[in-house]
Parts: C-alpha cells; structure tokens; sequence
C-alpha cells in the first residue's frame, strides 16, 4: 500500500440482508488520475463508494481515505474529499449561493472564506451571475453542475462522483465531462463511478469493471479493450419481417469472425481483421452494415452478459 | 466495534452547522412561521379560556383562562417541537436527502440527529416565547420567575424533539405520523393537566399521568407564571431531562440502523 494513495480499497466486502453487495474487491487510486468504477445496476457501485465515504462499516476489508482508516476516522477524511451523490440532494430551500455557503460551514469554513470562494466556483460550474437564483428555477444540468461546484467548495484532494451525468442531455453531459477534464489537468484525483462507457474511455485513465460485487477486470481502456476485445466490430442490422439474409450473413460470419454474438435483430461479429468478413457481406446488398472499431461498452457487455438488470 | 457500530453516541460540536443551516431557513419565513404557531394557541386560549372560563368559578384561586396559559404554553411546546421533528425532520432526512447531503461532509450522522434535536427545542422556544409574551401582555402572568419559564420550555422542547425523533428514524412516508399524534400526542394533551387539573381525573389515571412528559413540563411551567416556585422541581427537570436523553440515544440507535447501513 501506497502511503500517498489517496484511496485504498483492499479486499472489502459489505452484505445486505445475507447477500453480498461488495464481496472482496481492492484497488487503489494514483494521485492526479481519474478512476472508473464501472458496472451494471446493482454491480456493488454505490455501497463501494458508501464505505469510501466511511457512511457504511464494512463486513470485512479495510478502506484508508486520504491515509485515513476508516469507517472511524471518517469525518477527519472527509474534510478533504468532495462527493457528488447519484441523487440530488441539494437544498431546495436555498439560493444557488445559499446552498454553497452552508455546504462550506458543514466542513467548518468561515462565512467570509466561503463566500470569496464562491464566484469562482460559479464560474467554474457555469453559473457565474445565479448567485440569487433559486434552485426550482434551475434544470437538470444546472443542479449538476452546481453539485459539483458544491463538492469543489473545500478544495478537496479527492473528488467521489457517483454517475454524474445519470439522466442529463448531451450537450449538459459534455459541459460536465469538459469540466471534469479541467480538475483532472489541475491536478485533483477523481473516483467516478458510471454505466456510460464512453464517459469512461473519455475521462477515466484506469477502471476497475465490476459485477455481482466484484471486480471482474481492471486496467486503462485501451489496455482492456486489447485484453478482452478483438479490434474490429462488424454489426449487421436484421429485419424481423425477413430473418433470411441475417441468418445467410450469420452463416458467413461464423465462418470468419471470432466470436459472433446475436442481440435482438443485430448481429456482432468480432474479428481481427475486417476486411475479408466486409467483402463477403458486400457480396449481398441491402444487407445493413455497420464496421467500427471495438470501444468499452463491447467490453462490458462481454465481461458482464447482456441480461438486464433491474 | 467500530464507531459506526457503537450504542454510544459520537458527539461533537458540529451539530452547530447543522442547526445554522435550519435556522438559515427559518429567518427566510421566521414572521409566518411565528405567527402560524401562535394562531392555534391562542384560538384555545381564547375560545375555551373566555367561552368556557365564563361558566366556571375559580381553577387553583384563579380564573380559568390564566390556568388555561400555562398550559397551553406547555401544549404548544409539546406540538412546536414535535411537529418539526416529524415533519420537518422526515422532509429533510428523507424526502429532501439533506442528512445524506450533510454526512458526506466531516459531520457524521450523530451530529445531525444532534443538531435537529437542538433545532427542534429552539423551534418550540421561539414559539413558546411569542406565546409567552402575549400571556404577559393580557396580565396573565407577571412575576420574577418569567425567566425561568424560558429554560424550561427549551427543556421540554428537547424531550419531545428526541421522542419525536424516534418516529422519524422509524417512518416509512409521513402518514405514519398520524399514529402517533392519535395514540399518543393527543391522549398525552388530555391526561397532562392542560385544559383541567389532574386532581380531576380517576385516581389510577393520575398515576399514569405521572409518565407522561408533558405533565411534568405543566408541573414545572403553571407555577412558575403564578409566581410561585414549582413544587418537586427537580424531581419534574429530571423526569424531562431523563426522558430527553434516553430518546435521545434510541432514536440515534434507530437513525443509524436506518441511514448507516
């Protein structure tokens, strides 16, 4: 363990009612990197990031919080750690600067050093001249981004963002991911948890993929794609009226590709080299094509399966 | 056992940001508000103090609406307290995620329930102070002991805060209240020397008016605004104070079952 990480997760375990939620997953965190907690819901994200927090005691394992053991040490942790929860919980009854200042007393702030603090965060949160506003005159993205400007209101070494642009459009999602990019070139250390792997791969330089409660793979995007994924994905589109040419292309494909994977109508076929597998599908027109190069979210859905979850 | 775990609460001066911030809320709406908690009291006051006073001879050597004062100052304690300890409370614990917004900062759960337990008898202690000023203003009290009214209101405010509190840490949705109001707030009103003095009920429900807190506050509260010191008053402090701390700590117990899992 890494005295200057700013957080060590080892071998923590947490259950609910008899059944594991966290079930002995360790990573540790480099200073000034952007870590990705990735899974689908219920995969153990928000419970980590609970015992992160020192909110939740762990059944077993250890998690040290800015050299901080916890759960005991976690209100001297959380000092200097900024959360961004999954739901907002901003306070309704305040002015956009309102919720700042008292957010920034709960952490034993003057008044005075909040309030010079706080056109800058605005600034920072894209909200420069709201000071007054009140928060149902906000929207969606407006709260996130005030969110974040809260959990920046002590200046923390850590930031814990809990899907942070669950439920956004994608012009707020990219205003927040340009931001995050901001904190992390400025040096802060950022934990993040999401199901959105292109907020992944954007931001995130390592990343842990969890399921059921544990890590199943971990490393950078590019050192996991290359791990799991052959490099070339080719989708065919099918039709439910006529399911003749996709079973003819799955025929071929089988023959070509490496791995072939039906989900509903589409076809993915995974290959090393595209272009035989391209020229053979050439040969029947009308047939729906999409050839791309393998991203996160294949990766994903092959380590952790198709089924829903919820 | 780590602290999490513990039955023994984990206190600290933090609970300070926490009572800011809903007094921060307050001032915004502190005129209604006052305003709102002294309409209900005084409709009492007056309607059964000078309707139903009228008929009635003298109460303890007074008239009927100065014996009515006292208790409906300790009635409108009770209800300030344990109004925004269940409503209030609830609102931000659950509905709003305040505490949760809270706990993510360095102030731990414990300082939460500490700092709404305060917030709650501060609540009941404005308010009670404006009834106390309209009591003053019709002469139904004036003697030296006023200044010690106010503590005890503040006393009782905190024991109905933390009973409050218990049901908070244990409700469901807001309807869950009601049970409590029916089967205990209002009963409590009845059995607690309020609207009649105790020496009016059935002996055996005298005695069991001895366990209710409110009834204690009104042992402490009614003497103290005829001028006279409240006999048995550290016996009544230590049945409130008692009470208060035992909650206190039981519905600490039940906020962490809920919240810390």
């Amino acid at each position: 363990m890494s005295a200057n990480s700013p957080l060590v997760v080892s071998d923590l375990a947490k259950a609910y009612d008899g059944r594991p939620a966290v079930d002995g997953i360790s990573f540790e965190l480099r200073r000034g990197e952007c870590f990705g907690l990735l899974g689908p819901n219920g995969a153990g994200k928000t419970t980590t990031l609970r015992c992160c927090l020192g909110i939740a005691a762990p059944d077993r394992g250890e998690v040290n919080l800015v050299g901080i053991r916890l759960p005991d040490g976690g209100r001297e942790a959380r000092a200097r750690v900024g959360v961004v929860p999954q739901f907002d919980n901003l306070d309704p009854d305040f002015t956009v600067a309102e919720n700042l200042l008292v957010y920034g007393r709960y952490f034993g702030m003057s008044s005075s050093a909040i309030k010079a603090r706080i056109p800058d965060l605005l600034e920072f949160a894209g909200l420069g001249g709201k000071e007054k506003a009140a928060l149902r005159s906000l929207s969606g993205g407006m709260k996130r981004r005030l969110t974040l400007a809260r959990a920046l209101v002590n200046d923390p070494d850590l930031l814990l963002l809990d899907e942070p642009t669950t439920g956004l459009d994608p012009q707020a999602r990219h205003l927040i991911w340009e931001r995050l990019k901001r904190l992390i070139a400025d040096g802060k250390t950022i934990l993040l948890t999401t199901h959105f792997m292109d907020e992944a791969e954007r931001l995130c330089g390592r990343l842990a993929i969890m399921d059921a409660g544990k890590i199943i793979s971990q490393g950078s995007p590019r050192e996991l794609i290359a791990q799991h994924i052959e490099p070339h994905v080719v989708e065919i589109f099918g039709d439910a009226e006529d399911t003749q040419p996709i079973e003819w292309a799955r025929g071929e494909a089988e023959k070509l590709a490496r791995r072939c994977e039906m989900a509903g109508e589409t076809l993915f076929c995974y290959v090393d080299e595209p272009t035989e597998l391209l020229e053979r599908l050439a040969v029947r027109p009308g047939l729906r094509v999409l050839h791309r190069p393998a991203n996160l979210e294949d990766v994903f859905l092959k380590l952790t399966g198709r089924d829903l979850r919820d | 056992m780590s602290a999490i775990n513990s039955y023994v609460p984990q206190l600290s001066l933090r609970w300070v940001h926490v009572w800011r911030r809903n007094f921060l809320v307050w001032k915004k709406l502190a005129i209604p508000s006052v305003l709102g908690n002294l309409a209900d009291p005084m409709i009492y006051m007056f309607g059964l103090g000078y309707g139903l006073g009228s008929l009635m001879p003298q109460v303890n050597g007074g008239s009927y609406i100065s014996f009515l004062a006292g208790g409906t100052l300790c009635a409108s304690t009770m209800n300030a307290a344990t109004f925004e300890s269940l409503y209030s409370g609830f609102s931000r614990m659950h509905v709003q995620r305040t505490w949760e917004a809270i706990m993510n900062a360095p102030v731990a759960l414990d300082d939460v329930v500490a700092g709404e337990l305060v917030w709650s008898a501060t609540k009941a202690l404005l308010s009670g102070t404006a009834i106390l000023i309209v009591i003053i203003a019709l002469g139904l009290a004036h003697t030296p002991y006023l200044v010690a009214v106010l503590p005890v209101i503040f006393l009782a405010g905190l024991t109905f805060s933390a009973l409050a509190l218990i049901m908070t840490a244990l409700a469901p949705s807001y309807d869950f209240f009601m049970y409590y109001f029916t089967l205990f707030i209002t009963p409590m009103t009845l059995l607690s020397g309020v609207f009649f003095p105790l020496s009016q009920l059935p002996a055996p429900l005298q005695v069991a008016a001895q366990f209710l807190p409110l009834s204690h506050a009104v042992s402490l509260i009614r003497p103290l605004l005829a001028g006279e010191i409240p006999p048995n008053a550290g016996l009544h402090v230590a049945v409130l104070i008692g009470i208060a701390l035992i909650a206190f700590a039981v519905a600490l117990r039940l906020a962490r079952r809920r919240l810390l899992k």
